[in-house]
């Protein structure tokens, strides 16, 4: 982006202002085009979660708009521009207006260094995690705002809830992240994802027993952050009614939607880039990858895979798991959370002196933690596997099918009320 | 220490759950006296609902009314019906023919299944769980479907009349019932162990809001929520009526497996053991349906000798009671329903001091109580 900038402004001899005018030119277009990305990202996530919930119970979810009912998000957008923005006649206008943005701003900024592809980043910052930790913070200044100005006392208590989680669930968060920086020695998104390599065994996740446990700490962490179920207190629906955006309608509550869904995009990512090989083709150096278009192309394909793989993992998640009470969260934050992911960063630190990398005693701990993680991949889809078996056997399906078609089958009504009809045919003969 | 700083901690942050909120069920209303999260005092209001059901039962003849039992609770209404035609049938002295009351006793235990489906699915839905509840509901949908098939309705049956039931059963239709309840076992079982052994679920229910055995009794809880909180009592057993006496069940009683007896899991378990004990009911039921009229010879125009009566039957949130009074006229003197939700809401504000917010809707989840059968 730099070089094009000056090559531009030296092929068009543009003075000291010019020049700034340009790259605050270029600076728009890569917002809007980050913004742009975030939106449809946050907006296609909706739709996953609407099918994969249908699908989880039994039903079809959307399938009207579109094909298999992707463009429901684009309807459901529309209709939330053309909805009435209800601003209470109590409520604290200003902040209450200004919230949303508050939680946009917090994840659709941090879009900016997400490493898409090797040259896919908008800004590579060196202290990337580091702004990324930072700047989806925001979001809780945007509820508290909301759960404040909202003048209810759902949302009151929504917003506080979410203030003490996500602050809470930030300390195991960084903890876990912490682990990764250690080992690539560099907070920059692109260096860690570099560190890595395209196979499996190359992943941070699987470098050792105890990133493979910072990878489900920061993950849950990362859900906790997100306010999804099994942590969804702030919005507990049979509790707070809907929590901070008890009150917000139309676009607004729009807003708050929106945030949500795109940082479930957002922590698939940088669990990926942080924990899985980020945009690594195996086989292939980061050197050779930035030569070919074809090979960038596939590894943000790779990239797109396995961030789209957590994203559904957490809408399956949401739809499988209750929810658990503040108490239980706060506690299961520290005195489990935070204890195992310093245990996780004096562990890998350890290791890390230990260890030779590139040793065989490295490729033997990665090549263990990479078999641990199969085996219990593998015993997970045993389990699945038999449940479904087991349940297959006895559960059948066409009893409530015959059931629904035997209500409606017109044969049957008429031997069901063929005694009234037959009557009321007789009243009107006579 | 100021003034202020010594009524930190002392105010009371008060919240109105209800009568429009997703954890009430319809409009119950509970004021909430809170210290933040923790509750110091949750005072259930109700009335939101009263329609005014035992004035009009006394604008109406005895037939006549069957119908608006339908409406005291619209998830257990073969109860219903079958209550008020009881308690008519007793102050006439009517002889209910064997038939109906086997079709009485089936169409109330498939009634009794579907009103738990309801109720395990909003326990698990109130807990945070939005999956069982849709599974449920598609259990009870064949519920619906083959009392449908029975009496033509699928929510308010009235299929209960007066000196016996309204419809006989189609040909095939038994053999629908036996395939659903084929079906619907091991369903129940995996009910249990998927989302029943869920450890958030279990640690959201076990030892929360514990009603121990004298409070039960005091404050006159009944059906699955007395039965578990370790009461082993059941109407139909220990004050048998119809032909409960000819088929064999089991009472399932809260035995605290996660936590203690009395429990919201309890109150869980007890639901599906009793689902469980439905379905042999039913098997039974089906296997000695004898043949036989359907209707006893009721008089044309219902007039009861003067007398009262009380009558309870075990419906599926327990004893619901009608105390009838007749003058011999064709329309009842007083009727006066005793409803197990209103038992159950009763006994909310003893138990709030120190819940959390969200224990309260677990809490009142697992009373399932029903807001029209509260008010009525």
């Amino acid at each position: 982006m730099e070089s094009l900038v000056q090559h531009l402004s030296a092929r068009w001899s543009l003075g000291p202002w010019g020049q700034e005018l340009l790259a605050a030119a270029a600076i728009l277009l890569v917002a809007a085009l980050v913004f742009v990305v975030a939106l449809t990202y946050a907006g296609i996530i909706t739709w996953v979660e609407r099918r994969v919930a249908g699908r989880t119970q039994s039903r079809v979810g959307p399938n009207r708009v579109g094909p298999f009912g992707f463009l429901q998000w684009l309807a459901d957008g529309a209709k939330m521009i053309l909805k009435e923005d209800v601003i209470p006649a109590q409520a604290d206008g200003p902040m209450f207006r200004l919230a949303p943005y508050a939680c946009m701003l917090g994840v659709f900024t941090a879009f900016v260094s997400v490493p898409f592809g090797q040259l896919l980043i908008a800004a590579d910052l060196n202290v990337g995690i580091l702004f990324l930790l930072a700047i989806t913070s925001l979001v809780v200044v945007g509820v508290l705002m909301a759960g404040w100005a909202s003048n209810n006392k759902w949302s009151l208590l929504g917003g506080v809830r979410s203030a003490a989680q996500i602050v809470s669930y930030e300390l195991p968060a960084g903890l876990a992240v912490l682990v990764v920086v250690l080992g690539a020695g560099s907070l920059s998104m692109q260096d860690i994802v570099r560190a890595q390599g395209g196979a499996p065994w190359n992943w941070f996740v699987f470098r050792d027993p105890f990133c493979l446990v910072a990878f489900f700490l920061y993950f849950t962490a990362a859900v906790a952050e997100g306010n999804r179920t099994p942590f969804d207190l702030p919005e507990a629906e049979s509790e707070l009614v809907a929590g901070y955006n008890t009150e917000y309608s139309g676009i607004r509550f729009g807003g708050f939607f929106l945030g949500e869904f795109a940082n479930i995009y957002l922590l698939s990512a940088i669990a990926t880039s942080l924990f899985l090989g980020g945009w690594q083709v195996p086989g292939v150096s980061p050197a050779e990858q930035a030569g070919s278009v074809w090979l960038q192309l596939l590894g943000f394909a790779i990239f797109f895979a396995k961030a789209w793989a957590l994203v559904f993992v957490v809408v399956w998640l949401r739809w499988t798991l209750p929810r658990l009470r503040v108490d239980q969260l706060m506690g299961l934050c520290y005195r489990y959370l935070i204890p195992l992911a310093f245990a996780c960063l004096l562990g890998t630190s350890l290791l890390l002196l230990a260890v030779v990398p590139g040793s065989a005693l490295d490729l033997g701990l990665r090549l263990g933690t990479t078999g641990l993680g199969a085996l219990g991949g593998a015993l997970f889809a045993w389990r699945v596997a038999h449940h479904i078996r087991r349940a297959g056997d006895r559960v059948s399906l066409d009893v409530l099918q015959r059931g629904a078609r035997g209500a409606f089958d017109p044969a049957w009504q008429t031997r069901r009320y063929g005694a009234f009809r037959k009557a009321a045919r007789g009243q009107e003969e006579r | 220490m100021s003034p202020e700083l010594q009524q930190v901690g002392r105010e009371e942050f008060v919240l109105n759950m209800g009568p429009h909120h997703p954890a009430t069920h319809g409009v119950l209303r509970f004021v909430l006296h809170t210290d933040g999260e923790i509750m110091r005092r949750a005072v259930p209001e109700v009335g939101y609902l009263h329609r005014g059901l035992e004035k009009l039962a006394e604008a109406h003849t005895y037939a006549a009314y069957v119908p608006f039992t339908d409406r005291i609770n619209y998830l257990e209404s073969m109860f219903c019906n079958q209550v008020w035609s009881m308690a008519v049938e007793r102050l006439l002295g009517l002889q209910v023919p064997r038939r109906a009351e086997y079709l009485r006793v089936i169409a109330c235990e498939l009634n009794r299944i579907a009103n738990h489906c309801i109720a395990l699915g909003s326990i698990a839905m109130d807990v945070g769980a939005y999956t069982p509840f849709v599974y449920l509901l598609r259990e009870r949908e064949a519920i619906n479907d083959l009392l449908e098939a029975l009496c033509g309705n699928r929510l308010t049956y009235h299929y209960v009349r007066i000196g016996g039931v309204a419809h006989d059963v189609d040909e095939g239709w038994q053999g629908k019932v036996r395939a659903y309840l084929d079906h619907l076992e091991p369903i129940l079982d995996e009910l249990h162990s998927l989302v029943g052994g869920n450890e958030i679920l279990v640690r959201r229910l076990g030892g929360v809001a514990v009603i121990c055995a004298s409070d039960a009794v005091g404050w006159g809880l009944v059906g699955p929520n007395l039965r578990a909180s370790g009461v082993d009592w059941d109407l139909r057993r220990d004050r048998p009526y119809s032909v409960y006496p000819e088929l064999s069940f089991e009472v399932p009683v809260g035995r605290g497996e996660q936590g203690q007896v009395g429990d919201c899991y309890d109150r869980w378990t007890v639901r599906v053991a009793e689902m469980r004990q439905s379905v042999r009911l039913l098997r039974q039921a089906l296997e000695r349906l004898p043949a036989g009229d359907i209707l006893a010879k009721v008089p044309r125009s219902i007039k009861p000798p003067a007398g009262e009566v009380y009558q309870p039957v075990e419906g599926a949130r327990g004893e619901l009671g009608l105390y009838l009074v007749s003058d011999g006229s064709p329309k009842p003197s007083r009727a006066k329903w005793r409803s197990s939700s209103f038992a159950a809401l009763s006994i909310v504000e003893h138990l709030s001091r120190g819940l959390m917010i969200a224990d309260l809707v677990a809490l009142i989840a697992s009373l399932d109580p029903i807001a029209p059968e509260v008010d009525r």
